[in-house]
C-alpha cells in the first residue's frame, strides 16, 4: 500500500528516497515487454529470467525489471542490461543462462545476441550506439525502458510528477497555458490543432463543469505509438492530463481506450489506482487544494470514434456517430459542456514543456512544428518499430538510416503516412522535411503517425482501393458524401485493378474526391480521397497503364497477370508441381518442361515464388 | 440581432438561428432531404450546403447547422456549391436509381444522366435521411426504430430486425420519408407497417363505423395526456 503525499515536499522526499535505496551498480536486466516483445514471446524470456536467478542463488544480486516498448520492434525481445547499457537483441529462453553465466556473473558480453550493423557488419554493445537509435530524439519515449509501467515508484525516481508539483505551486493556469502555447505544441491526434489555443478557449469558455479526455482511440492500421505510450509509460499521460485538467478549470476526465488494447487499459488502470493512492489523482492533490478524478472508458473498436464528437458521444453512452463542429468541443462537447480532447502523445508531451520549459521544447522542430514526432515505421522496411525523431528531420533519414533501408534489397517506391486516409509520398520526395505542414502539402497528413514504406512490388492503384475498403467499412454512414461516395470510389478502383476501367475514371475519381473533401460531415470522410488523389498525382502512369493497356506494372492485381512455364529452360524438377495448390501444373517427366493448365490456375503465385531458375514467367 | 448576407442581400437574425431558416424565412430556396423544422437538425443528406466567407477563407458548410454568424456572407448557389450539391445527387441516383423523389431532384440539377456506370445503380428508397428515427424519438417519444449497422449497410430498422415491440403504429415515420421508403397500409381493421414487421388493430368510430386509428396509438394519447376512457370513441370527423 502506498502512503499518500500530502505536500510537494512530501514528494519530493519520496524521490530521495527511491533514489536513494537504488543501488547503480547493482546488474539491473531490463526485458522489453512491448506489443513487438510480447509477439516474440518475451513472457517466456522472463520466466527463464526469473527462474534462472533464483536458481544460480542470484536473488539478491540482480533485478530484473519489465518495461514498456523499447522501440526496435523487429529485433524483440529485447533486453538491455545496465550498467553498462548492454544490448541484447532477439532473446530466447535458451539464451538466459548464458546470459546470466556471462554478462552478470563474469561481466563478458554475448556476442552473438549483439546487434550487427548490417552495412559495416561491426557487432555493437551499446543502444545508443545502434544506427536505429542514433537519430531518435527519444524525450517522450525515451524512458520507457527505464520504468515498469506498474511502478508509479519507478516514475516518480526518474522525476515523475515533478511538472505537476511545479505547475500546481509555481504557475498560475493561465501561466500553464502561456507555456504550452509558446511551446508550439500541436496536437498528436491527426489534425495538428494548436494545444494551448485550444486549453485556452476551452478554459475560456462559459461553464461550471468542464471535461478532459484522453484520445487513446488509435485506430489506424500499422499505427501502434499510442498503445505502447499508454503500455510503457501511462503516468507520463496521466501527469500531462492532470496539469491540463488545472490549466483549464476541470475536475473530471477520462481515458477514450479502445477495448483490443488490453495491456494499454490495465496499464492505465494501475497508473489511475496508484496515482489515487499516492494523492496525485482525486481530491486536494498533493495538498494544493486541486481536486481531478479520472475515468476509463473502452471503446468498441469502431475507427470513426477517434474523431473527436464521435468519440464523445460514444463516451455518453450513444452510437459513435461524428456531429457539425460549428459549435467546437470545447464550447460544447461532452455532454454538452465545455471539453478539451487531446491524444495520448500530446498529453505526454505536456510534463516535458512544464519541466524543461518551452523555450528549451521550442529548440526541437521546424517554424510550424515544434518538439517530436513518434512514428510506428512499419511495412517493406529492415527495422520495424517505433521512432521518435524531431520534426523536420527527412522521410529519407527515417527510412534509410534509421530503418535501415528497404527489405530484401528491394526499391522504394512509396511512404504512406497519416494512416489509411494519409496520402503516398513517392521517392521524388524522400528529402521532404516532415513536419505537419509540410505532410499536408505534399497531400498527406502527419495524422497519428502511422508510416507504412512500400517498395516495388507494391501496386498503387491496389492500395488506394486497400485503404478505401478500409474506409468504406469504418465510415460510420451518416452522410451521403462519405457514406456513398467511398463506395463508389472503391467500386471504380475495383474495376480498374480488374481491367474493367474506363477513361474517364480518373476524373470522376477526382470529382468525387472534390465533392467528400468539401461535403464530408467529418474528417474522415474528407480525408477519404487522400490514397486516391496522392496515388493519382504521383503514380498516374499505373492507373493509365491498368485503365489503357490493362497491365498492372507491379504485377499484383490478379485480374491483370497471368503465370507461364517458360519451356525452354524449364528442367522439369518438378517444384512447382508440389507447390501448386490447385494441381495446376502436370509433371511431364524428368527433363521435359512441366505444363501449366491456365484454367486451374488461381494465380496464387506458388510456382513463381518456388521456381529458383526463373523459369515460371508472371506477365 | 446578427447581420449577415446571403447572396448580396442583408438579412438580421436571432443568435443561434441556422442559416437554413433565415433563408427559408425569406424565401430562398436551399433543397433538403433530411431536414424537418419539428426535429433537430442532423446534417446527412448535405444537400443544403452552401459557401459562407468571412474575410479570405472560404468553406462549404450546411446551413441546417450553421448558425447565422455576424459580417458572413453566404452564397447559396455558387459554382462550388452546384457542383456539390449535383455529385451529391448523383450518389444519391446511383443508391435510388428508381426512386422518383431523386430523380426528380436530380433532373431539376441537371443530371440528365448518371455519372456511374449502370452496373452501380441500385434500387433503393431509403437514403437513410434518419428522419423516421429522429421522429419517433424526438417527436413521438417512443424510439420503437434506430438506425443499425454502420457504413454502406446503416438503415433504420427494429430491434434485431424482430417487430418491434414500442412502436405504436402511429405511421409519423411513413408520412415523414422524404423517399417513401417506408411502406405502410391500412387494410379492413388492421394497419401494416412492413419495414418494422408490425401490425395493428384499428379502432372503428362508434358513430360512422370507420376504422381510423390504431387502437396502440390513441390509448397511448390517451394515457399521456390523461383523457377520459371514451374520449376516443368516436373519430375526429364525426366529433
Amino acid at each position: 500500500m502506498l502512503t499518500r503525499l500530502h505536500s510537494r515536499q512530501d514528494l519530493e522526499a519520496l524521490r530521495k528516497e527511491l533514489v536513494n535505496n537504488r543501488k547503480p551498480d547493482k546488474p539491473r536486466i531490463t526485458i522489453c515487454s512491448g506489443t513487438g516483445c510480447h509477439a516474440y514471446g518475451c513472457v517466456k524470456a522472463t520466466e527463464a529470467f526469473k527462474t534462472g536467478v533464483a536458481n544460480q542463488g542470484l536473488g539478491d544480486k540482480v533485478d530484473i525489471k519489465t518495461t514498456g516498448c523499447h522501440g526496435f520492434c523487429e529485433k524483440g525481445p529485447i533486453v538491455a542490461i545496465q550498467p553498462g547499457d548492454i544490448f541484447y537483441q532477439q532473446v530466447k529462453p535458451e539464451d538466459v543462462p548464458e546470459i546470466l553465466d556471462e554478462t552478470i556473473i563474469r561481466n563478458s558480453i554475448v556476442e552473438r545476441l549483439l546487434y550487427t550493423d548490417p552495412t559495416t557488419g561491426r557487432k555493437i554493445t551499446h543502444q545508443h550506439e545502434v544506427p536505429f537509435y542514433q537519430k531518435q530524439e527519444r524525450i517522450i519515449f525515451g524512458s520507457n525502458g527505464e520504468i515498469d509501467p506498474t511502478s508509479i515508484e519507478d516514475y516518480i525516481a526518474i522525476g515523475g510528477y515533478s511538472a505537476l508539483a511545479k505547475a500546481l505551486f509555481e504557475m498560475t493556469p493561465e501561466q500553464i497555458i502561456e507555456e504550452v502555447k509558446h511551446s508550439g505544441l500541436r496536437g498528436r491526434g491527426g489534425g495538428g490543432f494548436p494545444a494551448g489555443i485550444k486549453w485556452e478557449s476551452c478554459r475560456h469558455a462559459p461553464g461550471d463543469i468542464k471535461y478532459v479526455i484522453v484520445n487513446a482511440d488509435e485506430g489506424d492500421p500499422g499505427a501502434y505509438a499510442d498503445r505502447s505510450l499508454l503500455e510503457g509509460n501511462p503516468h507520463s499521460v496521466l501527469e500531462g492530463l492532470i496539469i491540463g485538467a488545472y490549466a483549464i478549470g476541470c475536475r473530471e476526465g477520462y481515458v477514450y481506450v479502445r477495448h483490443e488494447y488490453p495491456l494499454a487499459v490495465e496499464a492505465i488502470r494501475i497508473a489511475i489506482e496508484q496515482a489515487q493512492q499516492l494523492g496525485l489523482l482525486g481530491d486536494d492533490i498533493l495538498g494544493s487544494g486541486f481536486d481531478f478524478h479520472v475515468r476509463i472508458t473502452r471503446g468498441g473498436g469502431a475507427f470513426v470514434c477517434g474523431e473527436s464528437t464521435a468519440l464523445m458521444a460514444s463516451l455518453e453512452g450513444k452510437v459513435g456517430e461524428p456531429r457539425a463542429k460549428y459549435v467546437h468541443t470545447v464550447e460544447r462537447g461532452l455532454w454538452d459542456s465545455p471539453s478539451n480532447l487531446n491524444n495520448v502523445e500530446t498529453w505526454s508531451n505536456v510534463p516535458v514543456i512544464i519541466n524543461k520549459g518551452a523555450d528549451w521544447y521550442r529548440t526541437l522542430g521546424t517554424d510550424g512544428s515544434k518538439g517530436t514526432k513518434i512514428f510506428s515505421l512499419v511495412g517493406k522496411i529492415n527495422n520495424t518499430g517505433l521512432v521518435e525523431v524531431p520534426m523536420g528531420i527527412t522521410l529519407r533519414e527515417i527510412i534509410y538510416d534509421i530503418g535501415g533501408g528497404i527489405r530484401d534489397g528491394k526499391k522504394f517506391k512509396a511512404v504512406q503516412t497519416g494512416g489509411p486516409s494519409g496520402g503516398c509520398i513517392p521517392e521524388s520526395l524522400l528529402d521532404l522535411p516532415v513536419d505537419f505542414d509540410e505532410l499536408t502539402k505534399a497531400g498527406s497528413m502527419m495524422g497519428s503517425g502511422g508510416m507504412i514504406v512500400m517498395d516495388e512490388t507494391t501496386c498503387m492503384v491496389d492500395i488506394a482501393k486497400y485503404f478505401l475498403t478500409f474506409l468504406e467499412e469504418e465510415s460510420c454512414g451518416k452522410c451521403v458524401p462519405c457514406r456513398e461516395g467511398v463506395k463508389r470510389m472503391r467500386q471504380i478502383l475495383d474495376d480498374i485493378t480488374e481491367g474493367k476501367g474506363d477513361e474517364k475514371d480518373i476524373d470522376l475519381l477526382e470529382r468525387l474526391s472534390a465533392t467528400l473533401i468539401d461535403s464530408s460531415l467529418c474528417a474522415l470522410g474528407a480525408t477519404a480521397p487522400n490514397p486516391v488523389l496522392t496515388t493519382i498525382r504521383y503514380f498516374k502512369d499505373e492507373y493509365e497503364a491498368h485503365i489503357k493497356e490493362k497491365r498492372c506494372p507491379a504485377g499484383v492485381c490478379k485480374a491483370l497477370i497471368h503465370y507461364y512455364i517458360v519451356e525452354e529452360k524449364c528442367p522439369g524438377c518438378g517444384l512447382c508441381v508440389k507447390a501448386c495448390p490447385q494441381e495446376a501444373i502436370t509433371f511431364m517427366g524428368k527433363k521435359k518442361p512441366v505444363v501449366l493448365d491456365e484454367s486451374k490456375c488461381i494465380k496464387c503465385g506458388a510456382c513463381y515464388d518456388i521456381c529458383k531458375l526463373g523459369d515460371v514467367g508472371k506477365e | 440581432m446578427i447581420t449577415f448576407k446571403i447572396d448580396g442581400r442583408e438579412f438580421k437574425a436571432e443568435k443561434g438561428q441556422t442559416l437554413l431558416q433565415v433563408a427559408r424565412e425569406n424565401g430562398i430556396d436551399i433543397p433538403t432531404l433530411c431536414h424537418h423544422e419539428a426535429i433537430e437538425p442532423y446534417g446527412a443528406c448535405r444537400l443544403c450546403i452552401v459557401e459562407i466567407s468571412k474575410g479570405k477563407r472560404t468553406k462549404i458548410v450546411t446551413s441546417c447547422l450553421y448558425p447565422v454568424e455576424e459580417g458572413l456572407e453566404v452564397k447559396t448557389g455558387s459554382p462550388r456549391v452546384i457542383s456539390n450539391r449535383k455529385m451529391i445527387l448523383d450518389l444519391l441516383l446511383a443508391r435510388c436509381s428508381k426512386n422518383k423523389v431523386i430523380q426528380e431532384l436530380a433532373s431539376q440539377m441537371g443530371i440528365e444522366q448518371p455519372s456511374f456506370k449502370p452496373e452501380y445503380l441500385e434500387d433503393n428508397d431509403c437514403i437513410v435521411c434518419g428522419l423516421c428515427v429522429r421522429t419517433c424519438e424526438q417527436v413521438v417519444g417512443v424510439s420503437a426504430i434506430s438506425l443499425v449497422n454502420r457504413g454502406i449497410t446503416k438503415e433504420p430498422a427494429s430491434p434485431f430486425l424482430e417487430p418491434t415491440i414500442a412502436c405504436i403504429g402511429c405511421g409519423s415515420c411513413y408520412y415523414i420519408c422524404p423517399t417513401g421508403a417506408i411502406k405502410m397500409e391500412d387494410r379492413g381493421d388492421t394497419r401494416i407497417i412492413y419495414n418494422w414487421k408490425v401490425e395493428f388493430k384499428l379502432k372503428k368510430c362508434k358513430v360512422c363505423g370507420n376504422y381510423w386509428a390504431p387502437e396502440r396509438q390513441l390509448e397511448y394519447i390517451r394515457k399521456k395526456w390523461h383523457l377520459p376512457e371514451d374520449f376516443f370513441d368516436i373519430c375526429p370527423t364525426c366529433k
